[in-house]
């Protein structure tokens, strides 16, 4: 019984998100092929992985930075590169003659590596940049995102990156189990860490830093921990965005896409792992699916066209949305809490005990 | 001197051309607690920015338990402004941040206070213990550190209760009264296993009740911790009742030093104050 | 090799760069506020005169320069008002994510309202006229955009520095509360600080899109970033610093592509910035910041 009490939350919780794979579970294999589900699932998995690493970083640690869609790139790029299939390289590279890497790694691997690159980058900045305060230092890692998207651009590293033209014919499953089960491991892993002392840690440097460090918390060290862990997996998630593409293209890495993370970070709520992983479902399914209509040239059955609904209005309405959200509820959905279904399920319970009383 | 935790020698400070401490020599031994006082805009703030590691003192050297911790002499541009004394005494540059000072065993508290904002007081206290930790991020990470996490909230938890914290310690650190987050700082600080407690202004913004209770808890964790205080101060009664000796500033410039009844008594401290004591009172 | 020619394009584009650097300078010194938003109303502006010369062919150019010129003023006053100002009291990542919006906003009622297809900017008299000068031949808008720059900085620093309204926006730069305090009407000074800043951009964007073909809604946020960069460069809050950087920025560059380093031009630039921040964390004339303890 004390054991049900001390962990009641969290095992109602893992419930919650068994069920939640059971979903997807039955989507996967009844959803007919040509279902939306399908391709916003995958669009969900990969930038609720994004948001949750931005928001280690912004949200737990107060670092505000810019940088991940550079290094969700350097983690794209370096999936991509590992597992083209070996008979395919030479059609890919063709303009460069062949790649350097002449092996075909296996997805897990590979995916490790992604992570790896873009940490050992974030090490290497993360040295001097981290020193800056806080619009400096979202300034300087914009900066580096668009370094590192010139430079792999550059013909010259064409062997390597395939220069300008885009990488594809590697593994890319479609299966959406595979991406929730990596989105779901990588954001378990970000939720052990943040809650450890690691995690209180961080938390004391948001919160108040000259605090902080006067309690023997090493900023720097601290700092570089966040810095290069939400990295490595805004690496990850690169890998993940080029899997769902089955085609990396440097193009795609703007500020826009760091921007886009950012927005989910805040409608979810800055500070709230599960507010980013609900805001970049609502986010993307919005964007991609249900605002789609928006989008198209409509008449009705009278033969009069809606005003206003034409290509590019969706995106219209949906930044005005946005909008609304900033300024209208900062907080954003969750605010710094995190769901709790145990929580729930007890006022859902009293709301309808509380009505049968009433009814006596 | 083996008894002796805190040495200052020689400790300038200079800003620019205003020099805002001045030579500054005090020693600290164990098991006391000392006071460090002056009128307004002394430079006592300045001091114990020096003494924590927040500042580079401009000259001189700073000694914690027998080593030297911190050393510095005028450099770059300071080398021609420097205006303060001992000017080639110090030859080495011994720079510690706060944080690296905290863990040999210094811990201090702020003037306006700092609490970590979104924290409750359990936690608020249980962050301080991370320096202490054994774990590293992996082992943290994947809990293999159990024991020493339940460790931590134990003596978290023991610590709380020495303090009179225990009640409170699920609800918001800044949602406490101003005497209970006091106090809470206090309890943060001693959480990082302190041989040095360094208070800066705890009895600031308090009533003369919550003061005397102040005296009273500073005396009282004296004892239960074994530790040994220095804090700056301006209520006069608070320092005159708890410490066992009391160093004066005035512009930067130590002015005087002894027991309390003797600072009491010295004709330059009431010039110095020009009766801001009795206001005080 | 003649480097005269790449030297005055440099300090062309830079003296361009300069014109919206000085809004983003001006914004931060004042709201702590990294107004992304800027430089997509730079592209608004644009935009604006290609649709006024095509809808009102028979409206004199200037005239139609003049309305460009005030809308965009306006669109910059109402940005403030309606994105900005709810959020006073509000943590300073809300403005700048709110500042994100704006910019989004801008860019996708532009690609609606133009298809997302690239528009030919017109052909302006005297801007667009070629002439030769120190033996370069090249359009009037090069020449002029640097002397524009530095001029319209010399009035504008000394407006900051002389008058009575500069005083007040300095004060409010240093304290909100404070100035408040002293009578200054805060929301008067910002408005205004939007306004000036939306005017450089409508005067930076005929300078930099006369000698471009084509705007589509995309077109602000390349210059944007690097007016952006060169304000931060430059020391951002300082208003000669934002020209300088500008100009810096502008020569680099240019000069990036006389030594065929054409691609790397935006690396350079950006490997600049990062290379400031570290060893001059405040920029070249900016400030720096003590946090008390």
């Amino acid at each position: 019984m004390k054991f049900w009490d001390k962990n009641k939350r969290l095992i109602c919780n893992l419930c919650f998100i068994l069920l939640l794979f059971a979903v997807l579970v039955i989507i996967q294999y009844t959803a007919p092929s040509t279902s939306m589900w399908f391709s916003v699932i995958r669009k969900v998995c990969t930038f609720s992985l994004a948001a949750v690493a931005m928001n280690l970083l912004n949200g737990f640690t107060g670092l505000f930075s810019l940088g991940q869609a550079g290094f969700m790139l350097l983690g794209a790029y370096a999936y991509s590169i590992f597992t083209i299939s070996s008979d395919m390289r030479t059609t890919v590279f063709r303009n460069y003659g062949d790649s350097v890497v002449t092996f075909c790694l296996p997805m897990v691997l590979a995916l490790i590596i992604a992570g790896l690159v873009a940490a050992f980058f974030a090490f290497l900045i993360g040295l001097p940049v981290l020193r800056l305060k806080s619009d400096y230092l979202a300034i300087a890692t914009l900066g580096f995102a668009e370094i590192v998207r010139g430079i792999v651009q550059l013909t010259q590293f064409g062997p390597v990156t395939n220069g300008p033209d885009p990488i594809n014919n590697f593994t890319s499953p479609k299966n959406i189990l595979v991406y929730a089960a990596i989105a779901g491991i990588c954001i378990s892993i970000i939720i052990l860490l943040i809650n450890s002392t690691y995690g209180r840690a961080l938390k004391a440097i948001r919160d108040d830093e000259i605090a902080a460090e006067a309690m023997g918390i090493n900023l720097a060290k601290h700092k570089q921990i966040s810095f290069v862990i939400s990295s490595f997996f805004c690496g990850i998630a690169g890998a993940m965005f080029a899997m769902c593409n089955s085609a990396v293209s440097a193009v795609s890495f703007t500020s826009a896409m760091t921007y886009q993370i950012l927005l989910v970070v805040v409608i979810g709520g800055i500070g709230s792992i599960s507010g980013s992983i609900i805001a970049a479902f609502i986010y993307y399914a919005s964007s991609e699916w249900w605002l789609k209509f928006l989008d198209l040239e409509t008449v009705t059955k009278t033969g009069t066209k809606i005003p206003l609904l034409g290509p590019g209005f969706r995106m219209v309405v949906f930044s005005v949305l946005i909008m609304i959200v900033v300024l209208f509820f900062r907080k954003g959905i969750m605010g710094t809490k995190e769901i709790s279904v145990y929580d729930g399920i007890i006022k859902i319970k009293n709301l309808l005990c509380g009505k049968k009383e009433g009814a006596k | 001197m083996d008894n002796n935790v805190l040495h200052i020698e020689n400790i300038t400070m200079q800003f620019g051309g205003v020099v805002a401490v001045d030579n500054l020599t005090m020693d600290v031994n164990k098991g006391e607690i000392v006071a460090l006082i002056g009128p307004n805009g002394a430079g006592k703030t300045t001091a114990f920015n020096a003494i924590t590691g927040v500042y580079e003192p401009t000259n001189g050297a700073i000694y914690f338990n027998g080593n030297k911790v911190i050393e510095n002499f005028p450099k770059g541009k300071m080398r021609k402004l420097y205006s303060g004394e001992n000017n080639g005494l110090y030859k080495s540059s011994i720079v510690k941040t706060p944080d690296k000072l905290t863990k040999l065993g210094m811990a201090r508290t702020f003037q306006n206070i700092r609490l970590f904002k979104s924290m409750t007081v359990f936690e608020n206290v249980l962050t301080a213990k991370h320096i202490r930790r054994t774990s590293n991020l992996f082992t943290a990470t994947f809990r293999f550190n159990f024991k020493e996490e339940a460790r931590m909230r134990k003596e978290t938890l023991e610590l709380l209760k020495l303090v009179g914290l225990e009640d409170v310690k699920d609800e918001l650190a800044t949602s406490l009264p101003y005497g209970k987050q006091r106090k809470l700082e206090i309890a943060r600080a001693l959480a990082t296993n302190p041989t040095l407690l360094l208070l800066d202004e705890p009895a600031a913004g308090m009533n003369p009740q919550e003061t005397e209770e102040l005296a009273e808890f500073i005396s009282d964790i004296r004892k239960k911790f074994d530790i040994t205080i220095l804090l700056i101060e301006h209520h006069m009664n608070l320092v005159m009742d708890i410490s066992d000796r009391i160093y004066v500033i005035e512009f930067g410039k130590l002015i005087a030093n002894g027991l309390p009844s003797e600072i009491q008594s010295n004709q330059k401290v009431i010039d110095a104050y020009l009766g801001v004591v009795e206001e005080d009172e | 090799m003649n480097i005269m020619p790449y030297l005055i394009r440099g300090l062309a584009t830079g003296g361009q760069f300069a014109l919206v650097a000085i809004g983003y300078t001006m914004v931060y010194g004042i709201l702590k506020l990294i107004n992304f938003a800027h430089g997509d109303l730079f592209m608004v502006s644009g935009m604006l005169l290609i649709y006024l010369v095509a809808d009102f062919p028979t409206m004199p150019i200037y005239f139609s320069i003049l309305i460009m010129i005030v809308i965009t003023v306006v669109i910059g006053y109402l940005i403030e008002k309606c994105a900005y100002s709810p959020l006073r009291q509000a943590p300073r990542m809300s403005v700048m994510i709110s500042a994100i919006g704006v910019s989004y906003l801008l860019q996708n009622l532009v690609a609606y309202l133009t298809g997302g297809i690239s528009k030919q900017f017109p052909e302006l008299p005297f801007l667009s006229e070629n002439i030769r000068l120190f033996g370069v031949k090249d359009k009037i808008s090069v020449f002029l955009s640097p002397i524009l720059a530095i001029l319209l900085t010399v009035a504008l620093v000394f407006v900051i520095n002389k008058t009575k309204f500069g005083m007040s926006m300095r004060a409010v730069s240093r304290d909100f509360e404070t100035s408040q305090l002293m009578g200054i009407k805060i929301n008067w000074v910002i408005s205004v600080t939007f306004a000036i800043g939306a005017f450089l951009a409508a005067a930076g964007s005929l300078l930099y899109f006369s000698k471009n073909t084509g705007i589509n809604h995309l077109a602000g946020s390349t210059p944007g970033i690097k007016a952006f960069i060169a304000a931060v460069v430059g020391g951002i809050g300082s208003v000669p610093g934002a020209v300088v950087g500008a100009l810096i920025i502008g020569v680099v560059e240019s000069l990036a592509r006389a030594f065929d380093l054409a691609d790397f031009a935006d690396v350079i630039s950006f490997a600049l910035l990062i290379i400031i921040l570290v060893v001059k964390p405040t920029g070249l004339f900016g400030e720096q910041v003590r946090e008390k303890v």
